[in-house]
């Protein structure tokens, strides 16, 4: 009898959106090695390219280009070929004499649960929550959000982030897919029990900025959520006004950041969170002072990470430039591949994509003079 | 009628720069392209009717901002990209 064959462990795969096209970064087993394909869109602006990880094989892509409207594209062949939707998400027509909303990008696309498969919800700016039941061809607006007459007060569409007010994060309850959270920038946190039929701010404890109250209910800005999957009422969130983990059922947010190194501060746009750890965080610090350079502080890149929830921080910068390292990493930029030991991966608005396999100890480059990095998702395919 | 179609569509026309293609309006033949060419009017107009920022529609070299503007089967439409990016 033929001895069974082993199998082989996952496959790494890097998917990076970036201002000019997509690209797939496939590595080998020992994640040592690298090889790049794409660009894919080219010329188009990706803000996400996300793979199911239900079925290891649709990736839907979010993109537009300067002169056309957004849209989203699927792939189920990891990029060989790509379609369009059929109908991408749209805000509903708004009545005669009445000045509606329009799409001006997909920022995040997000599988649902795996109790649902097919199911993905899109976030956009200006901040709209969308669904989708078909894998991503067809799209129809969470009604809930997007038409709640307090969408536009929590989270006006002419306020002037830098890009736009979006609706970036969107958390799943892998318990109760029923049960779900979106950040917005600026509008700040939401709490939905049913569905997205309805929403409550979430905001207690987190800093507003350009608030005449300085903890106002909603109007705030964070600029990354995420939930653990493990203790999925552990949030945590980076912020344009700090580092906050909240521990649910309370409903005060806690500024973890508050204990980061005074010269670094709590800035940045990418919160990372080790899958099987919920104690254990990486962020990616930015100049947040003065006019707001949004570059590693003093040019020296460093991501910072915390092993207790936020009560200490320690620099991991070994590798990455000791100096004029003028860049920073998006909200969606920061990636963790799931697999033991854990691959962190960003990629910088320099179009540098680095990554570590050691838990942050150590960096190293994949790839250099990439466009400006949107995004960077890791994913694990069957080996 | 001849429809002029500028490089970034063109991924809906099979690389064509003109198409033929009908209408009554200029409305109506954006209609008549998407079912064409799925998915291209949604690139040009959003979803409430506004044409996009960076769109221009001429007819017979005339800036057409009305999109009930009527059509004749001997006009010639030319669909422009202005200048945007960076």
């Amino acid at each position: 009898m033929p001895a069974a064959k082993a199998k082989r462990p996952p496959r790494v795969v890097l998917l990076v959106g970036t201002r000019k096209g997509a690209f797939v970064f496939r590595a080998n087993p020992s994640r040592t090695r690298w090889r790049a394909e794409g660009p894919h869109r080219f010329g188009e602006i990706v803000n996400h390219v996300v793979l199911d990880p239900r079925d290891r094989r649709t990736l839907l892509c979010a993109a537009r280009a300067g002169h056309l409207g957004p849209t989203i594209f699927r792939s189920t062949d990891l990029g060989a070929t790509w379609q369009e939707a059929a109908s991408p998400p749209a805000f509903r027509k708004a009545p005669d004499g009445v000045a509606g909303l329009a799409v001006g990008y997909t920022m995040a696309l997000v599988p649902g649960s795996a109790s649902e498969p097919g199911v993905w919800y899109a976030g956009t700016s200006p901040p709209g929550l969308f669904r989708s039941e078909d894998g991503g061809s067809t799209w129809r607006g969470v009604d809930g959000w997007n038409e709640n007459p307090l969408r536009a007060i929590w989270c006006p569409p002419e306020d002037q982030t830098p890009d736009g007010a979006m609706l970036h994060s969107i958390l799943i309850d892998p318990r109760d897919p029923t049960h779900m959270y979106v950040g917005c920038s600026g509008g700040g946190s939401f709490e939905s029990l049913d569905a997205g039929a309805s929403w409550q701010p979430l905001n207690q404890g987190v800093e507003a900025p350009a608030s005449p109250d300085p903890f106002p209910e909603y109007g705030q800005d964070p600029h990354c959520m995420a939930l653990h999957p493990l203790r999925p009422d552990r949030l945590y969130q980076q912020n344009h006004c700090g580092i906050y983990r909240l521990d649910r059922p309370a409903t005060r947010w806690e500024r973890i950041g508050k204990r980061m190194p005074a010269e670094i501060g709590d800035i940045g746009f990418p919160i990372v969170l080790h899958p099987r750890d919920p104690d254990t965080v990486w962020v990616f610090p930015m100049d947040g002072t003065t006019v707001w350079p949004r570059v590693s502080p003093g040019g020296k890149p460093a991501v910072y990470r915390s092993r207790d929830a936020g009560k200490s921080w320690e620099r991991q910068a070994r590798g990455l430039p000791r100096a004029h390292g003028w860049y920073t990493v998006k909200r969606q930029s920061f990636s963790a591949d799931g697999c033991a030991p854990l691959g962190l991966y960003f990629g910088t608005t320099g179009g540098e994509l680095w990554m570590s396999a050691n838990q942050g100890s150590s960096w190293k480059r994949i790839a250099e003079h990439l466009p400006h990095v949107l995004s960077v998702v890791a994913a694990t395919l069957d080996g | 009628m001849r429809v002029g179609i500028p490089s970034p569509l063109r991924s809906y026309t099979s690389g064509l720069d003109e198409v033929q293609a009908s209408g009554a309006t200029l409305a109506g033949l954006l209609a008549d392209l998407d079912e064409r060419f799925p998915g291209i009017r949604f690139r040009m107009i959003d979803e409430q009717g506004r044409v996009r920022e960076h769109i221009r529609l001429f007819v017979n070299a005339e800036l057409a901002r009305d999109l009930e503007r009527e059509l004749s089967d001997r006009d010639h439409v030319q669909i422009l990209c202005a200048i945007s990016g960076g």
